[in-house]
């Protein structure tokens, strides 16, 4: 999985746990909280559908990584790619 | 002691047929049913009444996937409410606003669902949602409403099983003569039908109607009557003091008079007509009023073979010389919703103090002669000479019993 498609994975949950938001102009390198109006219920959303639907674990220490998508990507696609 | 009086000043509900009074109203006069058939897991096709009301009109997605069904329900009926009274909500003092949701039971839908959602995962609890409980405290109808609309007065729930819709009534007319709050929002709501559990614990108990047409399933005092269609819906009214409705010219509904709330102390389930009886004259007491002077009694009778009869011998034994008092049910129309079914069986009535015109109970083809009281409206609506006060009775199990009593406004 590359970068981009990780960053896709992550669209598609936050699409489906914030179905108000506009995500076609999200800016990577911004934090996801200072652009979109996520709550940290929503974070853990995106935790748990990481979980259910990619079998992707996030410990809580690490729930920083993902701020933004470019910190989502960073983290999230070695993991990915471990998987397989 | 004297206390200040209380009147409705605004009404909000969806019903399984119909999301604004005036379309209920319409239906319950033109014998207009609301029951269809569903799918629910583990119990397959099932009778239900089912609300269609938008909940996009008052929430976000997000708040709709993130609350629970009651919730929508809540803040959709309160929203209604609101825009009926005609108060400037934007500029009243959020303190001094309580809302009290009268609930049967809350938590099992979401409880369930997370059941189910684990089962997908070998139960292993780690996918078990953190929403789990938000969703299920048992605040959780009135809750969401708080936030909806920004109240930050008291928002609870009141857990009086089917009593539940009179007693969230009760309970505001209460704080308001408390002057606890300033207005109050309450009455009644339920999320029952997406729960197995409800349907499956009626069926084993016997008391699950079942009828081809789904329209003819729940049949309140007819001899044919076999047992509940569950339904979703929910009614919230606007109550405020008296004075305060007059100060700003508000239209008055109705005003609460009298109520009684007692329990029956004798068995989980069945019912006690001597306790109803009981808790119909001391309404009764409370609003000084003789029973000749209440013209249409609102029956609780769900269609179960016990509990109809009872009833009708309780309400014998209370109005039995009283020529002009007129009998009637709305669960023929909408099935038993519940938490709601008390307050949504007086927002059905209460036009009558307009039109003067008393919907029927439908469904009965051929009358449970044990049921024959007189003045039961059956089938056909009714035109009173005067409807001046309503009773409205709402009974639930562990022998809860609740009459609330709302008369005409007249400023004497």
């Amino acid at each position: 999985m590359s970068k981009d498609e990780c960053k896709q994975v992550v669209l598609d949950i936050i699409a489906e746990i914030a179905p108000d938001e506009e995500l076609s102009d999200v800016k990577p390198d911004v934090a996801l909280r200072e652009q979109l109006d996520l709550d940290s219920m929503d974070f853990l959303d995106i935790v748990m559908e990481l979980r259910k639907k990619h079998g992707i674990e996030v410990p809580e220490p690490e729930y920083g990584e993902l701020v933004s998508l470019d910190s989502c990507a960073e983290y999230l696609t070695p993991k990915f790619n471990a998987l397989v | 002691m004297e206390v200040s009086r209380v009147v409705i000043t605004g009404v909000g509900l969806t019903a399984p047929n119909g999301n604004s009074l005036s379309e209920y109203r319409e239906n319950l006069l033109n014998g207009i049913a609301g029951i269809s058939r569903t799918e629910i897991r583990y119990m397959g096709e099932v009778l239900a009444g089912i609300c269609d009301f938008d909940p996009l009109r008052y929430q976000k997605r997000k708040e709709v996937r993130v609350g629970t069904r009651a919730g929508s329900v809540s803040i959709y009926c309160a929203r209604e409410a609101l825009k009926s009274s005609g108060v400037d909500f934007e500029s009243m003092d959020k303190n001094r606003i309580g809302i009290y949701v009268g609930i049967t039971e809350h938590g099992n839908v979401e409880t369930e669902n997370e059941i189910h959602n684990i089962s997908q995962f070998d139960y292993d609890t780690k996918f078990w949602t953190h929403h789990h409980n938000p969703r299920t405290v048992a605040n959780n109808p009135a809750g969401e409403a708080s936030l909806n609309l920004k109240v930050t007065g008291p928002a609870y729930t009141i857990g009086a099983a089917c009593a539940a819709g009179n007693l969230g009534l009760v309970h505001a007319v209460q704080m308001l003569q408390l002057g606890e709050v300033d207005y109050a929002i309450a009455g009644g709501v339920s999320e029952s039908i997406h729960t197995f559990g409800i349907f499956a614990g009626f069926k084993s108990q016997g008391a699950l109607a079942e009828h081809e047409d789904p329209n003819k399933a729940s049949r309140p005092f007819d001899a044919a009557r076999n047992g509940i269609v569950v339904s979703e819906g929910g009614a919230l009214f606007t109550l405020e003091r008296l004075d305060d409705a007059l100060a700003r010219g508000a239209k008055i509904y109705g005003e609460i008079v009298g109520y009684h709330v007692n329990s029956d102390a004798t068995d989980y389930v069945l019912p006690n007509p001597e306790r109803q009886t009981q808790c119909m004259r001391a309404a009764l007491k409370k609003a000084k009023m003789a029973p000749q002077e209440i013209h249409i009694v609102n029956t609780h009778a769900t269609a179960t073979p016990m509990g109809d009869i009872q009833e009708c011998q309780a309400i014998v034994q209370v109005f039995e010389d009283c020529p002009d008092t007129y009998v009637n049910n709305t669960k023929g129309f909408i099935g038993h919703a519940m938490g709601a079914a008390g307050a949504l069986e007086l927002a059905g009535n209460l036009p009558s103090f307009e039109d003067r015109m008393v919907h029927p109970s439908i469904n009965v083809d051929e009358l449970d002669p044990k049921c024959s009281i007189p003045n039961l409206v059956l089938n056909q609506p009714t035109q009173a000479k005067r409807v001046d006060a309503i009773l409205n009775n709402s009974f639930g199990m562990l022998g809860i019993n609740s009459a609330l009593i709302v008369r005409r406004f007249s400023d004497q």
